[in-house]
């Protein structure tokens, strides 16, 4: 599938799409540990994580849904789009994997979306800078939550240890599509609705050694990084989760309880 | 400030279903309410982004109104500016507090990033001691954190500040 080609008209609707989709996607695969925490605080740690995430998701899609003004929904599009049409990083889609495997995952996440919304927050387009002014107070505790674990678990048992180094050079080669840029997020940034991506690359940078450091865990080295959700090429992880999402909405489209 | 002095006394007879000593104007998710055009229009704000309490308060605010004689109610979404705690009058906190949720606390300006949570001993709603301590940042609901008295041995709920 060739690259999505941003022109003005339609920056908005696809830069609100990529937010809704990290959020939304992200979301989801953390409310696959609702019921499974291995504490009962950290269950509920996650699934109040997962809320705040579809709750922005809900707000970004609602602001895309009004740009591209085709008379889909929010809902509309969580529930009716195909895999090659969604926006979200590859990062976000992967499947939970063990408890070490989620947190690295959603620290990596968390350090970078903090930042992303505290810059997101001085946009030009109102939309855009409210949601970001909003998101940015909830992003604040899931990044103190994330990087507790990632020094809890890093500089736990020689077992958690293990497994949380594992997880992070696993996912480590998911963390580069963040700070990437194409054409959306360089309309975005020359339109002034968004800061440019590769700009956020410093500060996340300098948490992510900060924590790492507390941690006692080695960032890899590699720097050769996967890419593509963006242009709405994934893995095979993002069917299977749409299918369990969608298909109450796609059975009984219209349902109302 | 809401002018009109009817409609909000109408507006705080809805409480928040999970706090239900609060009604929606002191907990600040009403925003304005006024009369355009012969049709009742009430501004909300969510507290936190996902927080599915909004909804239930969307309908009640409406079953309000129209019980009042108000038939035409709209209630649009506002998000700016962002909802903080910050609003809470020091009564909502005292109601809060007799219910058994200690209140937030003003917030302080501070960076971005703060990776160890400040250690605030929080009293107990119950017993009043301030030997207490932070379980957790996530409570039973998106609001509230989880907290243990070592005094009384009973956990308790406090209200995040954000």
């Amino acid at each position: 599938m060739a690259e999505q080609q941003a022109s003005p008209e339609n920056v908005l609707f696809e830069y609100a799409l990529r937010l809704g989709d990290d959020r939304l996607i992200l979301g989801h695969r953390l409310s696959e540990w609702c019921g499974h925490g291995p504490i009962l605080e950290e269950d509920i740690a996650l699934a109040n994580i997962a809320l705040d995430l579809l709750g922005g998701a809900t707000h970004a899609l609602e602001v895309a849904a009004a740009a591209e003004g085709a008379g889909r929904s929010a809902d509309d599009l969580a529930y009716f789009r195909e895999t090659v049409e969604f926006r979200n990083l590859l990062l976000v889609e992967l499947p939970r994997g063990d408890f070490a495997y989620t947190i690295a995952r959603q620290f990596f996440f968390d350090a970078y979306s903090v930042h992303l919304m505290d810059a997101l927050s001085k946009s030009k387009e109102p939309q855009l800078a409210e949601l970001a002014a909003k998101a940015v107070k909830e992003d604040r505790y899931h990044v103190r939550h994330s990087a507790e674990w990632m020094v809890k678990l890093g500089d736990g048992t020689d077992e958690s240890h293990a497994r949380l180094q594992n997880a992070v050079n696993d996912l480590w080669r998911y963390t580069g599509e963040m700070f990437l840029s194409d054409p959306t997020d360089e309309a975005a940034a020359s339109a002034g609705i968004a800061p440019a991506a590769p700009a956020l690359k410093e500060k996340w940078n300098a948490v992510v050694d900060d924590v790492l450091a507390r941690a006692t865990i080695s960032r890899p080295a590699n720097e050769v990084f996967m890419r593509g959700g963006r242009a709405g090429r994934h893995t095979e992880h993002l069917g299977h989760l749409l299918a369990e999402m969608q298909i109450v909405a796609r059975s009984h489209p219209g349902a109302e309880w | 400030m809401i002018a009109n002095a009817e409609l909000l006394d109408i507006l705080r007879s809805v409480k928040d279903p999970e706090i239900p000593v609060l009604d929606v104007v002191e907990l600040g998710v009403v925003r304005d309410v006024r009369e355009e055009s012969g049709k009742i229009v009430v501004d909300v704000t969510p507290t936190y982004s996902g927080c599915p309490a909004l909804g239930v308060m969307e309908e009640e605010i409406v079953e309000a109104l129209r019980s009042n004689g108000y038939a035409d109610v709209e209630v649009r979404k506002v998000y700016s500016p962002a909802w903080t705690t910050d609003w809470m009058s020091a009564e909502s906190k005292a109601k809060l507090k007799a219910y058994g949720i200690a209140p937030p606390h003003v917030r302080e300006a501070e960076p971005l990033i703060v990776l160890e949570r400040a250690r605030r001993a929080l009293a107990c709603p119950y017993c009043g001691s301030s030997n207490t301590e932070e379980k957790s940042e996530f409570g039973s609901t998106a609001c509230k954190a989880i907290n243990f008295c070592n005094n009384c041995h009973q956990p308790f709920d406090s209200f995040k500040s954000i």
